[in-house]
């Protein structure tokens, strides 16, 4: 029990630093996201499967969801790096309708 | 300067909950309250799932006022984000595996949330876990075919009147001698699916409830203008 | 099992992450340089805040609070705080999706995300709706400074955006 939450928190903190140093904003939402999946094992690990399942439900899925559809909101979906803002509207238009 | 002034206060705010936060004798939670409440609900409120118990008895304003800032919330995302211009055109519909997907995933998904809805008494799930559930499965149409919106109308009437049914549960207890919120109707055994008295029936107004709220909220963000520059 | 002289135990391995936690979403806040990072920020100080107070409530011989079959007198942890933490989660998700409306709308008003600049367009605002001069900005106050003499540094009104 000991050593699998070392490895989850490990992974959590990890993600934490990820989401706020990673350059691409859609590698940094992908790094909340597994932050919460990470954080919803812990939650049944410490005997909560209701918050569990919230988590899980909620903060891996919706607030990722949410989170996503502000990206493309805000132009800043972008998978590959070397593109502009400008373009990476019409990027996603693209990968929508492939 | 400010970066450093920051990093500080971040050192400091670490330090400051590590001292307070070793304090605390972990693993020997008092639990004056949980502990009363553990031995009283069978009796009280017939829940299998405590934190149900919880939620909804003996702690059902907050939930009633959860609930309103969700509403807020909610209220507030539409009020900013204000309605599209019809002129600007809507986004393609999305691929073929996409569309037949969110066909096929819909009603599953709502049969899964109205499962982990109904069974939140007996088992881990309630209106708040399904209530999502719910929201993805009416929200997945809308990614699939942009074109086609959410009615917000339906939505909002389906809102308006599970929040209405979870207060006027709540004053028919009232109304029949217990406090607001109280658990009427028989207990039944323990772990059976029709008991607990009126908790499935409130838990099905949150999940309703919390599910419309959400899909509204995601297919305001979701239809938002695509900002310029 | 110790480590640099510290007695590694589960509690000081669960408060080290929610504690973490909160300081990382606390120094993102106050750190970002762009608005988008500071609601990941936020999401992720939310998230230690949530695991600290389920760890309140945590018992060694306990189990979860479910009643199971007759035997209701094992000893369970502790439902308030689960109760708490559930309606916090549905919570947070709702002033996320608040805080992406707001940026949006910034993105709309000023055309930018970056944090000094939106602060910078934000004082200039609020002096021009109050009708005084925005000779002052965060890198170069107004008034007097004792030391360095002001010309040493010469600052530019962009040398603050990053």
């Amino acid at each position: 029990m000991i050593l699998i939450s070392t490895v989850i928190v490990a992974i959590m903190l990890l993600a934490a630093v990820a989401a706020l140093l990673f350059k691409n904003h859609v590698a940094a939402v992908a790094a909340v996201g597994i932050l919460s999946l990470a954080l919803s094992v812990l939650f049944v690990i410490l005997k909560a499967p209701d918050v569990a399942m919230t988590e899980a439900a909620v903060g891996a899925g919706l607030s990722a969801l949410v989170l996503a559809l502000g990206l493309r909101r805000l132009g800043l979906w972008q998978i590959e790096s070397s593109n502009s803002t400008q373009s990476s509207i019409q990027k996603s238009g693209e990968h929508t309708d492939a | 300067m400010r970066n450093l002034a920051s990093l500080l206060f971040a050192g400091g705010l670490g330090f400051l909950l590590m001292v307070f936060g070793l304090q605390f004798d972990f693993g020997n939670a008092p639990m004056l309250v949980g502990q009363a409440i553990q031995s009283a609900a069978p009796e009280q409120v017939g829940a299998a799932n405590i934190v149900t118990a919880v939620v909804l008895g003996y702690r059902g304003i907050d939930t009633l006022g959860e609930l309103a800032i969700l509403f807020a919330a909610s209220t507030a995302v539409g009020l900013i984000l204000g309605h599209r211009h019809t002129s600007t055109k809507p986004d393609p519909d999305s691929g073929l595996i996409l569309r037949a997907g969110g066909e096929l995933l819909m009603p599953l998904l709502l049969v899964v949330g109205l499962y982990i809805i109904l069974h939140g008494h007996l088992t881990p799930g309630g209106g708040f876990q399904g209530g999502v559930i719910l929201a993805a499965a009416f929200f997945i149409p809308v990614l699939a075919r942009p074109s086609t919106p959410l009615k917000h109308t339906g939505m909002m009437l389906i809102e308006g009147f599970s929040g209405a049914a979870f207060i006027l549960i709540g004053l028919a207890a009232l109304y029949s001698g217990g406090e607001f919120l109280q658990p009427l109707l028989d207990k039944g055994t323990l772990g059976n699916l029709v008991s607990a008295g009126t908790l499935p029936l409130l838990y099905l107004a949150v999940g309703l409830k919390v599910g419309a709220e959400l899909a509204g909220l995601l297919a305001h963000l979701a239809a938002a203008e695509v900002s310029e520059s | 099992m110790t480590l640099f002289g510290l007695e590694i135990t589960l509690d000081l391995i669960l408060y080290t992450g929610a504690f973490g936690l909160i300081v990382i979403g606390a120094a993102g806040i106050v750190l970002a340089h762009h608005l988008f990072r500071v609601i990941l920020a936020l999401a992720i100080a939310e998230a230690g805040a949530n695991l600290l107070l389920v760890l309140s409530g945590y018992r060694w011989d306990a189990i979860a609070p479910i009643l199971s079959g007759s035997e209701s007198a094992a000893p369970m942890v502790d439902p308030v705080p689960q109760a708490m933490v559930l309606t916090a989660i549905v919570i947070g998700v709702g002033v996320q999706a608040l805080a992406v409306g707001l940026a949006m709308q910034v993105k709309k008003t000023y055309g930018t995300l970056d944090m000094s600049a939106i602060r910078q367009r934000l004082e200039a605002d609020i002096a021009g709706t109050a009708g005084i001069a925005t000779t002052g900005s965060q890198d170069a106050p107004l008034g007097e400074r004792p030391l360095p003499p002001a010309d040493a540094v010469p600052v530019t009104p962009g040398s603050s955006a990053r």
